[in-house]
């Protein structure tokens, strides 16, 4: 068979298409769009992968389950749950896992996947975040990525209290808590969600249209669009010789990143896979049946929301009033609304916040090193540092049991951690970013120390320093120091006072915050004097590499001045 | 029936009455109170063994005549069952003072146990060991047993009896290598923290159904391995370790092949 016939239909079929939808120059740009390098781009691809195994996963699910609260008595393998009135949705759940071929994998597949989405979605912020990916011109998309993981936190929100067991039928009692707490409307509002005095029995067909309609239709959604941004805003790129924001250094989508991201869909599959095939995820049949009496102990949400739980935890009791006949329950509004509030508008500002501080408005398409953005980065680990200790809060029962602490003593230093340790790692990340860029400073001046010590005819001694090479320069030197924003003064010449004046104060009490301390980079005149002033300098930086390996290793320069090598270049 | 209406009104009858009611009484709980001191059908023999063993290993907290004091509970009336339970899991002689007596390798062997058992049931009646066949977990009903154990005791042992937190470094243990005559006499006796569930409370079948629930989680749960079955908290342990570890390994490995 010749070649030409192979590719005959394969040909015309791409031919008819072309004629018919000019498909050909689409396909030509994308082959040839550029992407740059490197691991940290990939963790975004790990969400979505997991997305998409969750999509597969969920199909085969929606086949067998039943969203209904209808009762019905469990018949089947499970001996702890034979003869027990239990509602259709967990009935179905049962069956699906233990009389469907496969349904046990697929169900736990599902739900490792769901786990990994929220945790590769953090991980990409958390990347996104500390190389200031989200810059202008990718502000918006950041916002949309911000959506994508408070719909995937909903998503599983909603995926997690279908299975209508002990654990999920908890999950929705804290959430008709916290539905209550809001003042005046809240029983109002429980009353609507749950159709009824809590848990009714409109709950679950309720959060299975949300789960398996609403959210990933919004999500899909949100992937294209965040996808379709990535697409025009050309990817961002780690810094480094000859990479600008005017150009992208990498290689093209086809073959390599074709190869590469479609291998890695597969890895991640793989990975999914083999989780769900060996290890057991929400078995409901421990949990048994709900029933709003029972509460077992390591009663927990999934981690994205451990926070919250833990939050509530920490939060101490006695912040419950009763004001004329109403209750005011701070104990639960402030751990449950107040503190997820504060953290999700931090990360959904952030971007805006930057912006005003540094009164940047040029595109930037060249990361930042964490190092150089010195209260950016300080201020993501102080985030990370809360949201950690939150959701150990949240497993605080555990970490009792496990090490063999007091359950009130871990809660009480938790209570403290939560104020103290997000302003100490704060403080602690600036100051050890500000410690690399003066590191990074003294190599650009004075090069890599290289261990030999060389003496001078007049008897001292020297350090022979290596100078750095263009890219390791490039990498040091290339970036903002930006520097408090000056504000104009209050009155004007004829002395009248200015509108926006109070605004830009508070904006410039907010800029000295973030640049106050920075490390400048070095300048090129800085670089030439540290190369041409000085006898250690000179001779640090410039001793030439061919001169000194001419004398033979760690041989002393007895025979050169400081003065000649000075003259040498 | 005449002549004994005839003396009603004679000035012994209430003191007749009074004893015929007492008698009835007596009779009644006799035949229908739980099984209790187990002290006659021990032999002398054991009972004074016992008293040696206690005396020497016992007696410096609960006291020689084991009445005990000051945050140490009185051992009269506390049965045989309580005694197999503490003894027989190690939990007593105490090691040291902390949040709660941890189970550990038990010092005494079962006839040294039963010794102790028997001197302590004689000193006045309470509940005493269960038989094999009360404890036997093939006669309970597992799924009943489930349901039992879900509304009294998962609370604090977790689901399946992984154990939990209680305050101040207190815990209820995991029960999955607890004995099933151990896990009876906790219910019977209620230990430490852990509240009495009597037999009015939990009858000695339903008890028997919580021991067939446990034995059976033992075997293991469809699924996997079973991550200590803790839920999600060690989930999401694992997904970040297994999960994003090995896919950040892969990225890793995916980014530094050359193109």
């Amino acid at each position: 068979m010749s070649t030409t016939q192979a590719q005959g239909p394969v040909a015309g079929a791409a031919d008819y298409l072309d004629q018919r939808t000019g498909i050909a120059t689409a396909v030509k740009g994308f082959a040839r769009k550029i992407f740059p390098d490197h691991w940290s781009f990939l963790l975004g691809e790990i969400a979505l992968y997991s997305f998409v195994v969750l999509l597969i996963s969920g199909v085969f699910l929606t086949m067998f389950f039943v969203p209904s609260m209808g009762l019905v008595e469990y018949t089947g393998p499970i001996a702890s749950m034979n003869g027990q009135l239990v509602s259709e949705a967990f009935a179905s759940t049962m069956k699906l896992s233990f009389e469907v071929r496969g349904g046990l994998l697929m169900r736990q597949i599902h739900h490792w996947a769901a786990l990994l989405f929220m945790a590769s979605i953090v991980t990409h912020m958390m990347r996104v975040f500390f190389t200031g990916a989200f810059r202008k011109p990718r502000e918006l998309n950041w916002m949309v990525g911000f959506i994508l993981m408070i719909l995937g936190l909903a998503a599983g929100f909603t995926g997690y209290s279908l299975p209508d067991d002990v654990l999920s039928g908890n999950g929705l009692r804290i959430t008709d808590g916290v539905i209550k707490a809001i003042p005046l409307i809240g029983a109002y509002m429980s009353y609507m969600v749950f159709g009824g005095e809590f848990p009714g029995a409109d709950i679950i067909p309720r959060l299975f249209t949300m789960h398996i309609l609403v959210v990933p239709a919004l999500i899909l959604a949100l992937v294209g669009l965040h996808l379709l941004f990535v697409v025009l805003h050309k990817h961002t790129q780690y810094p480094g010789g000859g990479r600008t924001d005017k150009n992208v250094v990498g290689f093209p989508l086809f073959p390599v990143y074709v190869a590469k991201a479609g291998g890695f869909f597969f890895i991640v599959f793989g990975v999914i896979a083999f989780m769900g095939a060996t290890m057991a995820i929400n078995n409901v049949w421990n949990y048994g049946p709900y029933d709003p009496s029972p509460v077992s102990a390591g009663a927990q949400p999934d981690w994205y929301m451990l926070f919250l739980e833990g939050s509530l935890r920490l939060m101490p009791g006695q912040t419950e009033y009763v004001i004329g006949g109403y209750t005011l329950s701070l104990n639960v509004l402030i751990p449950a609304v107040v503190v997820p509030g504060l953290l999700f508008t931090f990360l959904a500002i952030y971007p805006f916040l930057e912006a005003a501080v540094t009164k940047d408005k040029r595109e930037h398409h060249v990361l930042d090193r964490p190092r150089n953005v010195p209260v950016r980065t300080g201020l993501g680990v102080g985030f990370l540092t809360a949201f950690i200790i939150l959701a150990l809060a949240g497993s605080n029962d555990l970490i009792a049991t496990h090490f063999s602490l007091s359950i009130n003593a871990i809660t009480w230093t938790f209570r403290i951690a939560l104020f103290v340790a997000p302003v100490l790692a704060f403080w602690i990340t600036k100051r050890i970013c500000l410690g690399l860029q003066r590191k990074d400073r003294e190599l650009v001046l004075h090069g890599h120390e290289t261990g030999r010590i060389v003496r001078f005819a007049n008897g001292e001694y020297i350090e022979v320093h290596k100078p750095l090479n263009d890219q390791e320069r490039w990498v040091r030197v290339n970036y903002d120091a930006h520097k408090p924003l000056e504000i104009e003064p209050r009155e004007d010449s004829r002395g009248v006072r200015r509108k926006g004046f109070k605004k830009d104060q508070m904006l410039q009490k907010l800029s000295r915050f973030f640049f106050e301390d920075r490390i400048e980079p070095v300048t090129p005149a800085e670089l030439a004097a540290a190369h041409s002033h000085g006898e250690h300098d000179q001779l640090e930086s410039h001793a030439p590499a061919a001169q000194l390996a001419a004398t033979d290793g760690g041989a002393v320069l007895s025979d050169h001045t400081p003065d000649d090598h000075g003259h040498q270049h | 029936m005449k002549a004994l209406a005839a003396r009603r009104h004679h000035r012994l009858t209430p003191v007749v009455l009074l004893l015929l009611a007492l008698l009835v009484t007596g009779g009644l709980y006799a035949a229908l109170a739980p099984t209790s001191a187990s002290a006659d059908t021990a032999a002398v023999d054991d009972i004074a063994a016992g008293e040696k063993l206690f005396l020497a290993n016992c007696a410096t907290c609960h006291g020689v005549d084991a009445e005990g004091r000051d945050e140490v509970p009185s051992l009269i009336g506390v049965g045989s069952a309580a005694v197999n339970f503490q003894v027989g899991t190690g939990r007593m002689p105490m090691q040291m003072n902390g949040p709660q007596a941890v189970a550990k390798p038990a010092q005494f062997d079962q006839e040294q146990t039963n010794q102790l058992a028997a001197y302590v049931a004689s000193l006045g009646p309470g509940p005493s060991t269960p038989t094999a066949e009360q404890v036997d977990p093939a006669l309970g009903d597992i799924s009943e047993g489930a349901a039992i154990f879900r509304t009294n005791c998962a609370m604090c042992h977790n689901a399946v009896g992984a154990g939990g937190a209680l305050s101040e470094g207190k815990f209820a243990p995991s029960l999955w290598e607890t004995t099933e005559t151990h896990i009876y006499e906790a219910m019977l006796t209620g230990p430490q923290s852990m509240p009495v569930f009597n037999d009015a409370t939990i009858t000695p079948e339903e008890k028997r159904d919580v021991i067939a629930f446990l034995v059976d989680q033992r075997e293991g749960s469809a699924g996997g391995l079973s991550l200590g079955s803790l839920g999600p908290v060690s989930e999401g342990l694992w997904i970040w370790i297994i999960g994003i570890g090995s896919l950040i390994g892969c990225a890793v490995w995916i980014g530094a092949k050359s193109s």
